[in-house]
């Protein structure tokens, strides 16, 4: 007992909660101050001494970007892209998700080992091959560029959690199914799909995070203005204005709050894409 | 409802040339085939295309292209840019791993006491992970906005008098590669924090009242059972950061572009200047092999660990 008092007063909560207020200030402070400057005018970002609250609140930087086609454009185009890669991938995911987990087949180690692989593969390897390919294909500068290419990195992820997930789900339910004559793909469907709602929910919105944070595929297969995605189209803001801070911040804001939402409404789900990488697969 | 299954199974067998047998050998296949069809497209193709590139010359950009066995990997080892590239990639990921995981792991510690009030833990817990939701190229411009000459950094140290002038911290090429793997440190603890925060959870509470008998104070029970309980987790995620750090492009891309001269140039910058600035693309294969080499080794370690644990 003595022991055990010596750990209490060793790390009394007063030290934890100021460890937590230095970690806070650490988290968040980068992220209130881009906040912050979304709201002021251009001639107060640089103020000094430095003040976190702007003088005058104004929208005047958000106003500019709706505004703006060419940036509402960059937007639809995340938005477009990153859906439909979402629904190809959880679509494919599933079926395959469902092989893994309900079949015995050759090969089915190897594929499981290629596609734990295939997560670790860099980006710019793979970068040169797809920008001749893409060429050839003559699919440069379209939604399918992008939209095929991302599938190589949603896709690994997006099979490993949905098979960890069918993998808890009884087998007597499709077992059920395929005694009463439907075939595998009727039990797919009719039971394990309904049944799998919470996994392909962390299953899209992990894919969908993935998706609208791309930026080298995106930077070098795509080329007009018009097919540009919010990343890029933050990229080119940078080029373009170099000095208009608050536009920039305010894009970075509305560019980062479809993954805020998702993340608060669906946070369980996220946290399940996080960690799938680590996880034993 | 027996005879409606057995009718069906009687179509299933007359239908198709195959028979009911092996189609049934077949089914598996067939639901791994439209992902093994878009990896054959996305990856195996691609993969030997790229190595194809790295052992001609001229590829991509001309037609006649001329087989010259390791000249351009022997060109890329020759070049001081790709080495420096490689020291700077290298200090960045090793830096950025040791500094994520002590972050992370500090944070989870603290999440996990059971001496705070859970309201505030759960608001912290959400807050935390926030960096880790901002893109690359976001995270990018907001340490931009605050580590510009005139920026709340400068502002904030020059009233503090640590510094006495306006320190240019991605424009000097003796402070933008620290500045560079500050921002990553800043981006990618959170990873660490949740999953340690998830094994901290999962540590059997006999393991503790086992060391209490033992008489272990705080800090031995500590050392001796949730360091070695977390230790696995820390390396799986470990080995995944440091694959994937090695490949950073956005946020370097994004900052500083590889300069000052070639300060912060990493090997994803230093591969992608040449093919697409220069269109060296054979010179850039054969650094993108390089690169490809380097994570597989480190990812053969990874699915050891993982088929270990």
């Amino acid at each position: 007992m003595a022991r055990r008092s010596f750990g209490n007063s060793a790390m009394p909560a007063i030290l934890i909660y100021l460890g937590l207020a230095v970690g806070l200030v650490f988290a968040a402070f980068p992220i209130v101050w881009m906040l912050f400057t979304s709201f002021k005018s251009n001639s107060e970002i640089f103020a000094l001494p430095p003040r976190l609250l702007p003088e005058v609140f104004t929208l005047e930087a958000y106003t500019a970007i709706f505004a703006d086609p060419v940036k509402l454009r960059f937007f639809l185009n995340s938005y477009l892209v990153a859906g439909a890669v979402t629904a190809l991938t959880v679509l494919i995911a599933v079926i395959t998700a469902y092989a893994f987990s309900r079949f015995q087949f050759r090969f089915k180690n190897t594929l499981n080992v290629f596609i734990i692989s295939t997560q670790t593969v860099p980006p710019i390897t793979l970068l040169i091959p797809y920008f001749g390919m893409v060429v050839a294909f003559g699919i440069f500068n379209t939604y399918f560029a992008l939209i095929l290419t991302y599938m190589v990195f949603t896709l690994p992820y997006a099979i490993l959690l949905m098979t960890g997930y069918l993998n808890t789900l009884p087998r007597e339910l499709d077992e059920a199914v395929q005694i009463d004559g439907g075939s595998s793909w009727t039990a797919l469907w009719r039971v394990i799909v309904p049944l799998s709602v919470p996994g392909i929910v962390a299953t899209s919105v992990y894919t969908f995070l993935l998706c609208w944070n791309e930026f080298l595929f995106a930077l070098t297969l795509t080329k007009s203005m018009e097919m540009r995605t919010v990343p890029i189209g933050i990229e080119m803001l940078m080029g373009q204005h170099a000095f208009e801070w608050n536009q920039m911040m305010a894009m970075s804001v509305l560019g980062s709050l479809p993954l805020l939402i998702l993340y608060l409404i669906a946070q369980r789900y996220f946290l399940a894409g996080m960690t799938a990488g680590s996880v034993k697969s | 409802m027996i005879d409606v299954a057995q009718a069906r199974r009687a179509r299933v067998r007359k239908s198709g040339l195959l028979s009911y047998n092996s189609r049934r050998i077949l089914v598996p296949y067939l639901y791994v085939a439209p992902a093994a069809v878009l990896f054959a497209i996305l990856m195996l193709v691609p993969m030997v295309n790229v190595l194809r590139y790295s052992l001609y010359d001229g590829a991509v950009t001309q037609k006649d292209t001329e087989f010259v066995w390791f000249a351009n990997y022997a060109t890329i080892f020759s070049d001081p840019v790709f080495w420096q590239a490689t020291a700077q990639t290298l200090y960045f990921t090793v830096m950025s791993v040791i500094f994520h995981l002590l972050i992370g792991l500090a944070f989870a510690l603290m999440l996990n006491s059971d001496r705070i009030n859970p309201i505030i833990r759960a608001i912290l817990r959400v807050l935390f992970i926030l960096p880790w939701l901002f893109t690359a190229v976001i995270i990018a411009i907001i340490w931009r906005l605050l580590l510009d000459p005139n920026g709340v950094v400068n502002g904030v140290l020059m009233a503090l008098n640590i510094i006495d002038y306006k320190v240019e911290w991605f424009s000097s090429t003796s402070t933008a590669l620290h500045a560079l793997t500050f921002a990553n440190i800043w981006a990618g603890y959170p990873l660490y924090m949740v999953s340690l925060l998830a094994g901290l959870q999962g540590i059997p509470k006999e393991l503790y009242e086992a060391a209490e008998i033992d008489g272990a104070n705080e800090f031995q029970k500590f050392w001796f059972v949730t360091i070695p309980q977390l230790v696995p987790i820390m390396i799986s995620i470990a080995l995944l950061d440091f694959i994937w750090t090695m490949q950073v492009f956005p946020l370097v891309w994004m900052t500083t572009g590889g300069g000052p001269i070639y300060a912060t140039e990493v090997l994803s910058t230093y591969t992608y200047k040449l093919a697409f600035s220069k269109y060296e693309f054979s010179l850039a294969s054969a650094s993108a092999i390089f690169i490809l080499m380097v994570s597989l080794s480190a990812t053969y370690f990874y699915i050891r660990h993982q088929k270990a644990r």
